[in-house]
């Protein structure tokens, strides 16, 4: 194996183990530190496919700020026993089944999917410039749809922080 | 010499460097402090009291370490950790100089020339964060929780000004390499000739991001007694303080690297000095150019008194960030103006 | 008002110039920056000391008179007049052979002054008929114990061979009443000697 292999193994391992600590620690401080390893696993991930530009903005935006929101807000809710909610047996079953059927569609798309044998693509596709090219040509739309729809979301949270501090 | 080894070798010198720098920031802050309080400051230890910085670091040694009972003893160790780890991770973009040439091989004075460094920058710096966020909460104090979530929502805010401004300097000069921008600035003018705006706004954010007064609300004394570190001893409290001279000296770093030419200095190409002693002579006036901008850093502290919490939220929000996407239209106007777009 | 330099302080809408902060931030770290070449305020301590005051009240000192016994007559009236109680003494009565060593029949057996009580006033100083007692320049030093800090004659009294010198303490009002010899403290041995007593 090379260098690459190795790295390859061990962040798969570092993005399953601490994906599966979110769901499995108690302490809801401890999911998102690990939901954070997990990104920079993920990150890492998209360093080894060459992709420098994602891997950063990866790092930026969810490391750096989204889940520093998260813990943010975490850490301001007293998680204390008696604040946990009445878990109902219905909601237990609710959530399995939920769970169940969204397992059964991945493995089930995952099992169809016919995985390309790796094709060379240019060693440069990663890098900002190509991707700044390619999205302002070819994904012109999504690209500015995408972005009035953060607009959208950004004045909707606004307009409910407003609306509150009104009455 | 294997370029590995020099990379080796430049990384422990680049870390060493930060580390003695960061030590002598204490002395000097101290220093600074008293001379602008009529006052003489540390002079006891050593000849001009330089050896003080090292008595300060015996004693941080000696000191008990405590943990408190009811923290969280894993994460109260990981947050200093954290906070040292990515005040130290910073320096690796950084172009410390020009290439030095051996026989025929030729190394760059820069640990990796990344072309996504400002990214890399940024995305070390918005970590941060977490090293104060953890160690805060880890601590189980109201006054430590209190000084982490006013250190996240303060970064965060003025993350995204700070962004803004990097990103109409990325627009001016193309490029997001730190080398290419200190590159551009040799053979041009420096980068604060066309990004005045720019600058003021890179530089406030900088004060915030490295919770240097006025912005030190994080751990301001008056009221959180000492914010996200008041249950912190010994090496660890040590690890907080130390950090955030390292985050003060890589910012100004970056500030000169960015806007000031970096290791460029006027006339350098008509001095007539050979590849290797220009490169030294450069690195020299690199960090002439820090230490002024620490300097600033410093007197800054001195002179202005701290910002209320929803001042700071206020300039952060309402004042840097409309400045900011102002300074990106007016960039794009110029540029569109000059034909460059 | 106590002073001339009262200003009406007026709310006013901030212009412009004062809403962009930065003149003001200039003209302040222009203040401080001019601070970095002014003269220091600070005494270097050990290798320089702060002129005392004429009258700096510090560690008292009991008095001997010139032969060199000691002047103190056990009175009582510094502990009354010690407004912190920091004053005790135990009196006794002056042997055979001792005249050299107690200037008066009377004397204090021992006589303490609890350093951590006594608040450097000098109304023992002033209360004292004998010219006993008198607080010097020197400092306190301190210590690590509490109880040290009850001095006990062996640190109040004056060796004999290393006077302290209470000039200053001593104002000219308090040398013309030493003149005055119709009172019996104020005549030294010699005047004795020379002058029996007679009564008045």
């Amino acid at each position: 194996m090379s260098l690459t292999q190795y790295i390859f193994w061990f962040l798969s391992f570092l993005a399953l183990m601490s994906s599966l600590m979110v769901v499995f620690t108690k302490n809801a401080v401890y999911s998102v530190l690990s939901l954070i390893i997990t990104f920079f696993a993920i990150a890492g991930h998209y360093l080894l496919l060459n992709a420098q530009f994602l891997a950063a903005v990866h790092i930026i935006v969810y490391a750096g700020a989204i889940m520093v929101l998260f813990l943010y807000v975490i850490m301001m809710l007293n998680q204390n026993k008696d604040a946990e909610p009445n878990k109902h047996p219905y909601l237990m079953i609710i959530s399995v089944i939920a769970g169940g059927l969204l397992m059964l569609t991945l493995v089930g798309t995952i099992k169809g999917a016919e995985l390309p044998g790796s094709t060379i693509v240019d060693a440069q596709v990663g890098t900002i410039e190509k991707l700044g090219q390619v999205l302002f040509t070819d994904f012109l739309l999504p690209f500015e749809v995408s972005s009035i729809l953060f607009l959208a979301a950004m004045v909707g949270a606004v307009y409910l922080s407003k609306n509150k501090l009104q009455s | 010499m294997d370029p590995l080894l020099f990379k080796a070798i430049l990384v422990v010198a680049v870390f060493g460097i930060t580390l003695i720098v960061a030590l002598y920031s204490t002395f000097g802050e101290r220093k600074i402090a008293a001379v602008m309080q009529d006052r003489v400051g540390p002079n006891r230890a050593g000849p001009f009291g330089l050896l003080q910085p090292l008595a300060d670091g015996i004693k941080m040694f000696m000191k008990q370490e405590l943990i408190p009972s009811v923290s969280n003893k894993w994460l109260f160790i990981v947050g200093p950790c954290i906070a040292m780890l990515t005040a130290c991770m910073t320096g690796v973009v950084i172009p410390w100089g020009g290439s030095l040439t051996f026989g025929d091989q030729v190394f760059e004075l820069q640990i990796a020339d990344l072309n996504i460094g400002i990214l890399y920058l940024f995305g070390v710096v918005s970590l941060g964060v977490y090293g104060i966020m953890i160690g805060g909460w880890a601590s189980n104090n109201k006054f430590s929780l209190i000084g982490a979530i006013r250190a996240s929502s303060q970064m965060i805010s003025y993350e995204i000004a700070m962004g803004m401004a990097i990103i109409a300097l990325v627009m001016s000069t193309g490029t997001l390499s730190l080398k290419e921008i200190v590159m551009q600035q040799d053979a041009g003018l420096a980068n604060i000739v066309y990004q005045p705006l720019g600058f003021l706004i890179f530089l406030v954010c900088a004060f915030a991001e490295t919770n240097r007064a006025p912005f030190d609300l994080p751990e301001c004394e008056t009221e959180l007694i000492g914010g996200y570190h008041t249950e912190y001893s010994s090496l660890k409290l040590g690890f907080y303080l130390f950090a955030e001279y390292i985050n003060m000296f890589i910012s100004s770093a970056v500030i000169v690297s960015f806007y000031f030419g970096g290791y460029n200095f006027p006339f350098q190409h008509e001095l007539g000095l050979d590849g290797n002693l220009l490169t030294i002579v450069q690195t020299l006036v690199f960090f002439g150019k820090i230490f002024c901008f620490v300097f600033f850093f410093m007197w800054v502290r001195w002179t202005i008194p701290r910002f209320r919490y929803d001042q700071l939220m206020h300039l952060g929000w309402k004042v840097l960030l409309p400045l900011a996407l102002f300074n990106i239209f007016a960039t794009g106007m110029v540029m569109w103006g000059m034909g460059k777009l | 008002m106590l002073t001339n330099r009262s200003k009406q302080v007026v709310k006013k809408e901030m212009t412009i110039m004062e809403k962009a902060y930065l003149p003001a931030i200039f003209s302040g770290m222009l203040i401080t920056f001019k601070h970095i070449f002014m003269k220091k305020a600070t005494v270097r301590y050990p290798e320089q000391v702060r002129e005392f005051a004429p009258v700096y009240r510090g560690q008292h000192v009991l008095k001997r008179d010139e032969a060199g016994a000691e002047r103190c007559t056990a009175c009582g009236l510094c502990a009354v007049a010690c407004p912190a109680e920091a004053i005790t003494m135990v009196a006794d009565e002056r042997k055979k052979g001792e005249e050299n060593l107690y200037r008066e029949e009377k004397y204090a057996s021992t006589y303490e002054i609890n350093m951590l009580r006594c608040i450097f006033c000098g109304l023992c100083e002033e209360a004292c008929p004998k010219e006993a007692i008198f607080l010097t320049d020197r400092i306190v030093p301190s210590t690590f114990e509490r109880n040290e800090f009850v001095y006990g004659k062996d640190k109040l009294v004056e060796p004999i061979d290393q006077r302290v010198d209470v000039t200053k303490r001593q104002t000219p009002a308090v040398l013309e009443f030493k003149k005055d010899k119709k009172h019996k403290h104020n005549r030294t041995f010699l005047d004795k000697v020379l002058k029996p007593s007679n009564k008045h």
